[in-house]
């Protein structure tokens, strides 16, 4: 073994890892989670959803 | 799930720590680049601007750089953290005293930067001039900043860390790393120490921290501010949080590797040098990947532009980032930076980012803030920051412009070469030619230094107001 294998499977890590993230991020089951968390910066104000035109119940 | 958003009980946020490192971040604001403005008025005229050995440009370039950075925009990171972290986590600031200690702390490091620097004492190292006993103070408030960060993060009511506190996280946790390792020293007195690496690896060590320095104290932390204050003051969330998530992967992970762009035709080993450009050109996904989702955060927003000078400081400095982050990558790649390296364009480029970027984010963000954290309804002065505005971006594009303009001319100079072979000019004749670019550049940067007088009258009458105001302190808790 020497140091162009591992070149390459550091390029191969870093691509499955890459592709990892985009799949854990975009999966669906996450997306309610998601929306739940990008709206932290209003949880110190009320009524900024419905000024969104979103509804949460 | 909107459990969490809509307890009525509201923690009780510590703003006193938050309120004096926004005010201080106006105040080196000001120094920081007043001593800019000086400095490239000493390029100009080098003789009627010399004050002895303690004002000369060699001990000021660094003061300069220093206090911009880590003043104005350390004040500005330790500012926005504290202040969206209790809000994003719905939690109070934890560990109170050790969170003002990191005040005190912070301003004695920056006080004492202040005196050493000018009487000449310095490890030498680009942005980490500082020698070791300041080195180790600046490691103890550090650690004490991740630790007041950290607790409050884990005290939080909400069920998400918020994605602005995610880059807010690794810009503390790398800076802490990048910090010890490269200010490793061997001291031989009180104010001289030695480098514990020799030399190639000195450098590469040098400018693995020195990159990353702008990855992550200029770059992620800047970004945790923008991920909470384009959101806050546009009115919605962020564009997408699933790509924020991408984009914070990829940036902290690319970024590492991208400081051996500083090394071409050195002698890094030449590996190191490509593996530095590679990294270099891929991190403009990542880099306008968060641009394009603080932008499109806007999307059926735009309309809000027109009457809010605020929202234009945030976005025009998301423009400036996509723009350097564009600038850098091509800079990176080893045939332009035959032509660009060691000339003004660099120096326009690193403006454009910190002037452009870091300083309009943060301008931003201060005006976002001053009225909560005063308990008033907005600035004193709207207008005023229209003012700012026009201010700060005229003065950002005359300064670029004009070192685009030298650093190429300059790059151009140096390499051409007579028909017999000889260089066809001298350095003292490329700097001659500059003369023109570094009087507009004066002009620019004292543009820009002129809009942060306004924001500084705006915010004194914008304090001096909530003064007057008897029902002000209700106000500062919602």
């Amino acid at each position: 073994m020497d140091i162009n294998d591992l070149r390459g499977i550091a390029t191969i890590f870093t691509t499955v890892a890459f592709l990892a993230v985009v799949v854990w991020a975009y999966s669906g089951k996450r997306k309610s989670q998601f929306d739940d968390a990008a709206n932290a910066p209003f949880a110190d104000e009320g009524g900024v959803d419905a000024e969104n035109g979103e509804t949460r119940s | 799930m909107s459990s969490q958003t809509s307890t009525t009980d509201r923690p009780q946020y510590n703003m006193d720590v938050v309120k004096l490192f926004t005010i201080m971040t106006i105040v080196w604001g000001i120094v920081g680049m007043g001593v800019g403005v000086l400095i490239a008025a000493q390029l100009i005229w080098p003789d009627a601007l010399s004050f002895g050995p303690w004002l000369h440009f060699g001990r000021l370039r660094p003061l300069h750089t220093n206090a911009v950075i880590f003043a104005f925009g350390g004040s500005a990171l330790f500012a926005t953290s504290y202040y969206s972290v209790q809000r994003t986590c719905q939690a109070t600031l934890a560990f109170p005293k050790l969170a003002m200690f990191t005040f005190w702390g912070w301003q004695a490091i920056i006080l004492s930067a202040a005196i050493t620097l000018p009487l000449g004492l310095t490890s030498g190292k680009e942005y980490a001039e500082l020698e070791w006993p300041i080195d180790i103070a600046i490691a103890v408030v550090w650690l004490s900043y991740l630790a007041v960060f950290s607790k409050t993060i884990m005290a939080r009511r909400t069920p998400h860390i918020y994605v602005g506190n995610w880059f807010y996280m690794a810009f503390i946790v790398t800076v802490a790393i990048l910090h010890v390792v490269n200010s490793a020293a061997i001291p031989v007195g009180m104010f001289k120490s030695y480098s514990a690496y020799a030399g190639t690896t000195d450098a590469m060590i040098q400018w693995w921290y020195g990159h990353n320095a702008v990855g992550f104290f200029l770059t992620a932390g800047f970004l945790g501010m923008m991920y909470y204050f384009v959101p806050k003051q546009t009115g919605r969330p962020v564009y997408s949080y699933r790509l924020s998530i991408v984009h914070f992967w990829a940036l902290i992970s690319i970024y590492m590797w991208a400081g051996g762009h500083h090394l071409h035709y050195s002698a890094l080993p030449d590996w190191a040098q490509s593996l530095g450009m590679v990294m270099s050109l891929v991190l403009l996904a990542p880099s306008w990947g968060g641009m394009i989702n603080g932008m499109m955060t806007l999307s059926g927003a735009w309309h809000k532009l027109r009457t809010d000078p605020i929202l234009r400081f945030l976005v025009v400095s998301l423009s400036f980032y996509g723009m350097s982050t564009f600038e850098g990558p091509m800079m990176a790649i080893k045939t332009v930076n035959a032509l660009s390296h060691n000339t003004d364009w660099t120096i326009g480029h690193v403006h454009s980012g910190a002037l452009g970027w870091v300083a309009m984010i943060t301008i931003g963000a201060v005006y976002h803030m001053i009225p909560r954290l005063y308990g008033v309804a907005e600035m004193y002065s709207v207008k005023l920051i229209n003012t700012h505005f026009w201010l700060a971006t005229v003065g950002v594009v005359f300064y670029i412009v004009a070192m685009w303009v030298n650093g190429i001319m300059q790059g151009l100079m140096w390499r051409a070469v007579n028909s017999d072979g000889y260089l066809m000019y001298s350095f003292v004749q490329s700097l001659e030619a500059s003369y023109a670019g570094y009087i507009v550049r004066l002009i620019g940067g004292g543009i820009f230094f002129v809009g942060m007088l306004v924001m500084a009258y705006n915010v004194w009458k914008t304090v001096q107001l909530s003064k007057t105001d008897a029902t002000a302190s209700v106000a500062q808790t919602v």
